[in-house]
């Protein structure tokens, strides 16, 4: 496979074609954050937090690392005042979710963000999607999904189906950035545990 | 009816049809929309069949249950051939007479007719009516003229003869370029070229291609795709069989929300008449080509109306928008090169491989052309479906065709483009409608929404309401939108509730500038539009709601109080009857007072004082005159003092 040569921070970087920008910044140990990509997952370009500026044929545009292709001649910039803006404040908005989320507090640090800028709605969940999609795409089980949209989504275990898979797996736990999928678990659990004898059916 | 299987074959089936209709005929035209079937148009249908049989017309006469022709503000619409005359707002109970009178004498029922309001003068044909007059009805108005259910009268009217001219006597280049010269641009919202979009499909070197026609119309207050999908669904298979000929494509999906029952059905009609025909299936018209449509139903999510969104749900996965740096149109349904264009566009199709590109262009702008269908409503007289060439003001759209603003109110906005659009002001009321005209507004033009403001209405609360729609609507998958639009939807309520604190237009600011940067789909980047207009050319009424907790508009219902003017009471006890919140005290000859810790801001007071009294006031943004006292509320009827 042939190489591409791009530029990313100013520096000259070889890439394979079908790689994105954050597998060829990484490769070379330039950093740029992440909540939603795990490398054994499909890019999903869910938490924005990768967002970096791109410059092709004259034009900048914003894009996200976890799934831009790398392109011949591409010049990346990782940082920048508008970066580091978009990066600042979307650690702020998910911060009114998770405050104490260890993985948002050590980016909020990079980025001067502030967790009591919004009004606190501790949900836990980020949506990262992390569970959902390790669970639909490596372990193929879909014990646990998104319910509802927009501002309503959630994620949830489907009982049948975490009832049988669930107990010995839990490989999804380590993932979430937050913790808020085990208190999920847990939850789903108490939920789903066997039913107590109901009353005799009358007649 | 056997599969015609060459252009002569098609020509030849239309003369029949032809030949079996006669012109002079009778035709009754009762517009079967959705729009009049709300407004009692079945009834209508039912009696006209009903009084015909009883005055034994059943073999002179013929009714015909159409499509939309637009001014659903008067509907039923009814049009009766071959004189064309018009009756609006017809109901069962009128039907004997226009029977006896318009059919058997062929003399005009008056009262039915369009009485202009301005000059009062009657409007007998439907073209006289100023609504229809300054329209140029290149798409809809084929409407009136058809029964959806119908392939036979489509026929009629030249039904798919531009597939016969491009299946017989044009290569697929050929189609290709006539497309491109045409500068048709995408009439769902983005305005992207067809003619590229086709060309970048049928480039990309996978052999299998889609075609998709998006109907999943979701701006509110917008229908004029479902119109146009039930009033002449042949007309949009017709544009997609041309498209796919194009394109290389061999099969089609129309994507359809399920809450347009009567589309669905009309569109589902037309496929298996098309098929029967031989418009669809193997080797149409004997040209070897084969295409074969399928409907798939949306299950209501207005971020299917985007082109990844509904290319997911298409697959039948959960309608979520996918990054997309490679276009959908070389990569999309099953990653398959697809071509996705709205409605409207593809009914733009027929007539531009019939008529040709140079006719299409002698409509509309430098960079617009043709005709754009908008959906005009909210405070306008004319409610409906408006068909103008590009280029038209806005001026026009709202004075000429739609009438104007009720009740003698003021105009102050009109908002287009849908929850991605924007609001334009008074001051920019002769712009040009165009894509670019609309963009560098502040707005867009969407698929074609037209929602008309009063001076009444809040511009703070319209960007809230919009907020709030989307709120629902955002799928929820990126955080800059689902994050961003919580955040801005929270701040705004706060400032329609009289609770907005300095530096909330910043933050809401912050929020647009990232939402519109980073978000994944168009949904997100457009998000903060219906602020962002709303600031640009109303940024007063920000500032009122936040500094003085004043509603300029006395809209919002925190920021206001209503008033009772003691010195223009007049004891009537009108208000005090009908306050449902009984927080009104007075009496026979006492003059009225409002007690503001019991009322509910309902506004019936408002309402029902007599306007030559006009005593209730609503005030905001200042303290409520303080309650006149006990003694001095007795009023003295000057009649009774002569006495």
């Amino acid at each position: 496979m042939s190489e591409i040569l791009l530029q990313i921070d100013g520096k000259e970087v070889g890439a394979t074609e079908g790689m994105t920008l954050l597998e060829a910044a990484r490769k070379v140990g330039i950093s740029i954050p992440t909540l939603c990509h795990h490398e054994k997952l499909e890019p999903y370009g869910g938490c924005r937090l990768c967002t970096v500026e791109v410059e092709s044929r004259g034009w900048t545009k914003l894009v996200v690392a976890c799934v831009y292709p790398v392109e011949k001649n591409l010049v990346v910039r990782t940082r920048s005042e508008k970066v580091d803006r978009i990066r600042k404040m979307i650690l702020e908005l998910l911060l009114a979710h998770a405050p104490d989320a260890f993985a948002l507090q050590d980016l909020a640090k990079e980025y001067g963000a502030d967790k009591d800028r919004f009004e606190k709605e501790a949900s836990f969940c980020i949506h990262c999607g992390l569970c959902v999609r390790y669970c639909a795409e490596v372990k193929k089980k879909n014990a646990v999904g998104f319910v509802d949209r927009g501002t309503r989504r959630e994620i949830s275990f489907i009982p049948e189906i975490a009832a049988k898979e669930c107990w010995n797996c839990k490989e999804c736990f380590p993932l979430c950035p937050t913790e808020a999928l085990q208190a999920a678990f847990v939850l789903t659990k108490a939920l789903f545990s066997p039913p107590h004898p109901g009353p005799e059916p009358r007649g | 009816m056997a599969r015609l299987n060459s252009p002569e074959k098609l020509e030849k089936v239309r003369q029949k049809i032809l030949s079996r209709r006669d012109p002079n005929t009778p035709c009754i035209s009762i517009c079967a929309g959705a729009g009049c079937i709300a407004s009692g148009a079945g009834e209508v249908i039912a009696a006209f069949k009903a009084e015909i049989e009883k005055q034994g017309l059943q073999a002179g006469v013929n009714t015909r249950e159409t499509g939309c022709p637009g001014f659903c503000e008067r509907g039923p619409v009814v049009v009766i051939y071959p004189e064309e005359i018009c009756y609006l707002q017809v109901k069962p109970e009128d039907v004997p007479e226009i029977v006896s009178q318009t059919i058997k004498e062929k003399k005009v029922v008056d009262r039915l007719l369009y009485v202009d309001p301005t000059t009062g003068e009657k409007a007998t044909h439907e073209s006289d009516i100023p609504f229809y007059k300054n329209q140029v009805r290149n798409i809809i108005g084929s409407n009136i003229k058809i029964d959806p259910k119908s392939i036979e009268d489509y026929l009629a009217i030249g039904g798919y003869s531009a597939l016969a001219k491009g299946l017989s006597r044009m290569s697929a280049e050929e189609v290709l370029e006539e497309v491109k010269k045409s500068n048709l641009r995408g009439r769902g919202g983005g305005g992207f070229p067809t003619g590229r979009k086709w060309e970048e499909s049928r480039n990309a070197p996978d052999e299998i291609k889609y075609v998709i026609v998006n109907a999943d119309e979701g701006d509110p207050g917008a229908f004029m795709d479902r119109a146009l999908l039930e009033g002449n669904p042949h007309s949009i298979l017709e544009g997609l069989t041309i498209g796919a000929y194009a394109i290389g494509a061999h099969e089609g999906f129309i994507y359809v929300r399920q809450e347009y029952p009567i589309a669905v059905e009309n569109v589902a009609i037309a496929i298996k008449q098309a098929e029967e025909y031989g418009f669809l299936g193997r080797n149409i018209l004997g040209s070897g080509f084969d295409f074969t449509v399928q409907v798939h139903q949306g299950a209501g999510a207005f971020v299917c109306g985007e082109s990844s969104a509904l290319m997911t749900a298409l697959e039948g996965r959960a309608g979520e928008p996918r990054p997309k740096y490679i276009h959908t149109a070389v990569k999309g349904v099953w990653d398959r090169p697809s071509v996705l264009n709205n409605v409207e566009t593809w009914a733009n199709v027929p007539l531009i491989i019939n008529k040709g590109a140079d006719w299409f262009t002698q409509f509309g702008t430098e960079r617009s052309k043709g005709t754009k269908i908008f959906s005009l409503v909210g405070k306008i007289n004319n409610t409906g479906l408006v068909e103008v060439p590009m280029g038209i003001t806005l001026r026009d759209i709202i004075y000429k065709i739609g009438g104007g603003i009720p009740g003698g109110k003021r105009f102050k906005a009109v908002q287009t483009g849908g929850p991605s659009g924007g609001c334009i002001p008074e001051e920019l009321l002769d712009l040009e409608v165009g894509f670019d005209e609309l963009t560098k507004a502040g707005s867009m033009m969407g698929s074609g929404g037209m929602i008309v403001m009063d001076e009444d209405t809040c511009m703070v609360d319209v960007a809230r309401y919009f907020l709030n729609f989307l709120t629902d609507e955002s799928c929820g998958k990126c955080v800059p939108c689902r994050e961003g639009i919580r955040q801005m939807l929270k701040i705004l309520t706060n400032i329609t509730k009289g609770k907005g604190r300095e530096g909330d237009i910043e933050l809401l600011e912050e929020l647009s500038e990232v939402a519109g940067d980073a978000s994944l789909c168009a949904l997100g980047k457009s998000a903060p539009n219906p602020f962002l207009s709303t600031l640009r050319y109303f940024r007063d009424e920000y500032e009122a709601h936040i500094k003085q907790k004043k509603c300029p508009a006395l809209s919002c219902k925190e920021l206001i109080a209503y008033h009772i003017d003691p010195n223009k009471c007049q004891a009537c006890m009108i208000c005090l009857r009908q306050c449902p919140a009984e927080a009104i005290a007075g009496g026979k000859n006492r003059i009225h007072v409002i007690e503001q810790e019991k009322c509910t801001k309902c506004g019936t007071c408002f309402e029902v004082c007599p306007p030559r009294f006009g005593a209730v006031k609503k005030i905001s943004g200042e303290p409520v005159p303080s309650p006149i006292p006990e003694d001095a509320r007795t009023i003295v009827r000057k009649s009774k003092e002569n006495e």
